[in-house]
């Protein structure tokens, strides 16, 4: 039997942790609040950005831009993995990266580089072994659109260049408070633009362009893959947080009821020492 | 087909939408200078600079600064993707106005490994927010 002062100290061990827990809590959710925002904020410019070149692209040849080019050959593709900069938050860090690493294993007669952002999946990826080509670590305390415009700059990159034969995102999708998602993406080339849909009533009305079509449509597509990345990233740190909330909120319960049973444990423990004591004074008396 | 009353404006940045209004009339700095658009307009693609864009809705008149981006227009809508986008009662004066001398600064004394064209891009938006909050007090 564990003495009182074993079980003492053990209760207030939990104590401690559960305040830690407790306090992860609270960050995580107000955090989550303000990355919610941003993430709803940032979904409608990636949609109207869709819709315009969609309709542009009814317009000019689409197959005319690099970023368009369909490649015979699937074989060497980019991985970019988005991941957390920390870990505590569940499972988060640990689908994505057990999801990509199956990716990179099934196909191991491809060549796949990985382009890793967040440093839990960049030290995974580094411990195991596997070539990383590039990696992004601690931007998710400061996310920026800049960030964004870096990545997709690499990413056109190695597109254009022809070391890769297309780009995926492997990220959480932040579906609600309780529920991630991890999706797998194709960024490049950019995915077949879907033209029958609402094309308003001018469809068959040109447009006029200022200046040249090719030319906006030039700007546009990198444009158009910058505001995916971030998009991208902004669900990754909104999941992130949410998953950390429930990881936490989890925990903190936990240790509550773990601290309930160790008291209970620690009050019989207490009660049978006074009893024995009570009992050995009895039975000390009685031999008198 | 009649003429549409009203314009459906929409302007968002990457990182949130700001205006989603009905409006009368709006002005977009495009790649080859200001135009206008009234409802009916015909379909237009256009670039957008780093410039000063207003709307109209009834009487009142809304400045904002905006730079890089496109705007798209149909006859009863105007779609607006700016990569920047403030509108004038957000404008910080003072920020700008330091954010004016220092780009003047830069570009008066050219070293050799200064951005020029950096320097440039923020002066222009530095002029160009102090140009949407100036004429948004003239007008209250």
């Amino acid at each position: 039997m564990p003495s009182l002062i074993d079980l003492r100290r053990r209760i207030r061990a939990i104590k401690s942790t559960q305040q830690i827990t407790r306090a992860m809590k609270t960050v995580a959710a107000s955090k989550l609040r303000r990355a919610q925002e941003r993430i709803l904020g940032a979904r409608p410019f990636a949609q109207r950005m869709l819709q315009v070149l969609n309709s542009l692209a009814a317009r000019v040849d689409p197959s005319a831009h690099p970023l368009l080019a369909q490649r015979r050959e699937q074989g060497r593709v980019l991985l970019i993995v988005i991941t957390a900069d920390r870990g505590l938050c569940g499972s988060f860090n640990s689908n994505i990266v057990r999801r990509a690493g199956a990716v990179v294993v099934e196909s191991a007669d491809r060549q796949i580089a990985l382009g890793l952002v967040g440093r839990k999946g960049r030290d995974y990826f580094r411990r195991h072994g596997f070539d990383v080509w590039y990696e992004l670590v601690g931007i998710f305390n400061q996310l920026r659109y800049g960030h964004a415009q870096e990545l997709a700059r690499v990413a056109i990159e190695r597109f254009t260049s022809g070391d890769s034969d297309a780009v995926y995102l492997v990220y959480n999708e932040f579906k609600s408070v309780l529920q991630q998602r991890v999706v797998i993406e194709r960024l490049l080339p950019i995915v077949k633009l879907d033209l029958g849909e609402e094309t308003a009533p001018s469809a068959g009305v040109d447009y006029l362009y200022e200046p040249a079509p090719e030319q906006i449509f030039k700007e546009l597509l990198p444009r158009h893959v910058e505001v995916q990345i971030y998009r991208a990233l902004l669900e990754s740190s909104a999941a992130e947080h949410a998953a950390r909330m429930t990881a936490m909120d989890a925990a903190s319960k936990n240790s509550a009821e773990m601290i309930e049973q160790l008291t209970l444990y620690m009050n019989k423990v207490r009660q049978a020492a006074i009893t024995r004591e009570i009992i050995e004074v009895i039975s000390g008396a009685e031999a008198l | 087909m009649a003429l549409p009353t009203h314009l459906a404006l929409e302007l968002v940045t990457p990182d949130r939408a700001i205006v989603h209004d009905r409006v009368d009339e709006v002005e977009i700095p495009g790649a080859d200078g200001y135009f206008g658009v009234l409802p009916g307009h015909t379909p237009l693609l256009a670039m957008l600079q780093v410039g000063v864009l207003w709307y109209r809705k009834g009487r009142e008149k809304f400045h904002l600064s905006v730079a890089f981006g496109f705007a798209e227009v149909q006859p009863d809508r105007v779609t607006i993707l700016a990569q920047l986008a403030e509108r004038a009662e957000e404008i910080d004066v003072s920020r700008a106005e330091a954010a004016r001398k220092r780009a003047e600064e830069r570009m008066a004394r050219p070293v050799i490994d200064m951005d020029f064209e950096r320097a440039r891009i923020a002066l222009l938006k530095s002029l160009v927010r102090l140009q949407a909050a100036e004429r948004a007090r003239i007008r209250t």
